[in-house]
């Protein structure tokens, strides 16, 4: 990939001109869908761009305890390799991308996660530290079955160059491999029943109870560009570009992500939230099922 | 543009710490009314949030008694400026029938700034949502710290 189509993938698209808009419309769709489930109007679409606005401009509390530098580097580290992530889509046909981005990838999607924890447990505050426990476990049962999907769909293509295995993968393959990420979805955006790390009205906002201001604002950011992140990952691999027309392979990227958020809300506002051993025990029963399988049928059907 | 951007920020997202200083639950009941689907006060962006850090508007309740003061003391600190006080219901602006006691340290405004008084015993829903709004009114012209008086 070149240094300049590098710069247009982060900068423009799939990158932060595409990602924080439709970032904060996945937002917004979410809340007012979820309002509308439960009988209510519900805020406007724009409301998770006000919402930022308004916390970036407020004065946050100074505090002894926790250290400020921390604070500030780690929902930035989040919301850098959340970019990163989106600039590594294979949502155009064409030279874009490298030969083992995928393994980059993966490590940029985990990196907010992990920062996550980390600013639970630097906010020195006991929901702070309960929320981060949680997302740990969490993160970790999710991760075997959404890797190992990954991996088959890896093995399969014969490649760890995300625009080829997004073109090259049959479907025998790739079928599993998708219904285990998007199982893996609604834990990885905290969504009901999985909502165990910012379980609000439980623990407050878990990892996110003592951060205020700009920090705030800066992970209400790091998750609307995680919803476009992990929702485009699933529009790539399910309809990878054709490449006829860059402009139409765009669109219907944003179009599959949108088409995401509905089920998700729903899945979220019919839900109660499940206990900590129930979420690692479903997690390890059906998307690691479903992931296996792909990774079984993937030695199988591999090319030589 | 960007202070009038900020401020229509402000009148859009305005979300909500309660506090219980001593009340007897009949305006914490009227106050969570709001959020139900029969007022559902988000669609004006209003939120009601678990950590005083993400709010913008205090609402108490209670005639502030000597075990809340401290915590009244605190959570009003741990607010980021700027923001604005709500009292809730006759408790917090006068002491209601509580007034004189030995235990109650109230009214409200001798311990914090209040900018916004919705009277009642409990207020109606309707009133309360005409009090944050006043207080929205405030919060979103605010240029510095510091209350009202």
């Amino acid at each position: 990939m070149s240094p300049s189509r590098a710069l247009l993938a982060l900068l423009v698209f799939p990158g932060l001109l595409y990602a924080l808009p439709m970032g904060w419309l996945m937002l917004g769709l979410e809340r007012k869908l979820r309002a509308r489930f439960q009988g209510r109007r519900g805020p406007p679409l724009t409301q998770p761009f006000y919402d930022v606005v308004k916390l970036l401009a407020k004065t946050p509390v100074p505090r002894a305890a926790a250290d400020a530098r921390l604070l500030t580097a780690l929902p930035l580290l989040a919301v850098g390799a959340m970019a990163g992530a989106l600039a590594l889509l294979p949502a155009l046909a064409g030279g874009a991308g490298f030969t083992g981005d995928l393994i980059l990838l993966v490590g940029l999607l985990e990196l907010p996660p992990l920062c996550l924890i980390l600013a639970g447990y630097a906010s020195r505050s006991i929901f702070g530290e309960v929320g981060a426990t949680r997302e740990a476990v969490v993160s970790i049962a999710c991760n075997a079955p959404f890797l190992a999907a990954l991996l088959a769909l890896a093995t399969a293509g014969g490649t760890l160059r995300l625009q080829e295995l997004a073109a090259a993968t049959p479907w025998t393959v790739r079928a599993p491999a998708l219904l285990a990420i998007l199982l893996c979805l609604p834990v990885k955006l905290r969504l009901n029943p999985f909502s165990l790390s910012n379980a609000e009205q439980e623990i407050l906002a878990g990892p996110l109870t003592e951060l205020d201001g700009r920090w705030l604002a800066l992970w209400e950011l790091a998750h609307a560009l995680e919803w476009v992140a992990l929702t485009g990952l699933v529009a790539a691999l399910g309809f990878p570009p054709s490449g006829a027309s860059a402009l139409l392979d765009g669109l219907r990227l944003g179009a599959v992500s949108l088409a995401l958020v509905p089920p998700l809300t729903l899945l979220g506002a019919a839900t109660g939230r499940l206990k900590l051993g129930q979420v690692t025990r479903w997690l390890w029963r059906w998307p690691t099922l479903a992931a296996v399988a792909a990774v079984v049928v993937a030695q199988l059907v591999r090319r030589p | 543009m960007l202070l009038r951007l900020v401020e229509r920020a402000r009148r859009r997202s305005a979300w909500l710490f309660h506090l219980n200083a001593g009340a007897c639950n009949g305006c914490d009941i009227e106050l969570v009314t709001c959020l139900s689907p029969r007022y559902d006060v988000e669609q004006l962006g209003i939120r009601l949030e678990g950590s005083p850090r993400h709010a913008d508007v205090l609402c108490v309740t209670g005639p502030v008694t000597r075990a809340t003061r401290p915590a009244l003391e605190l959570v009003h600190g741990q607010l980021p400026e700027p923001k604005v006080v709500v009292a809730i219901g006759s408790c917090p602006a006068s002491g209601n029938v509580f007034a004189g006691s030995p235990m109650i340290e109230g009214p409200l405004d001798r311990i914090v700034p209040v900018d916004v008084y919705v009277p009642g015993c409990p207020p109606r829903p309707h009133a309360i949502i005409e009090g944050i709004a006043r207080a929205i009114d405030l919060l979103a012209t605010r240029r510095q710290a510091g209350g009202a008086r």
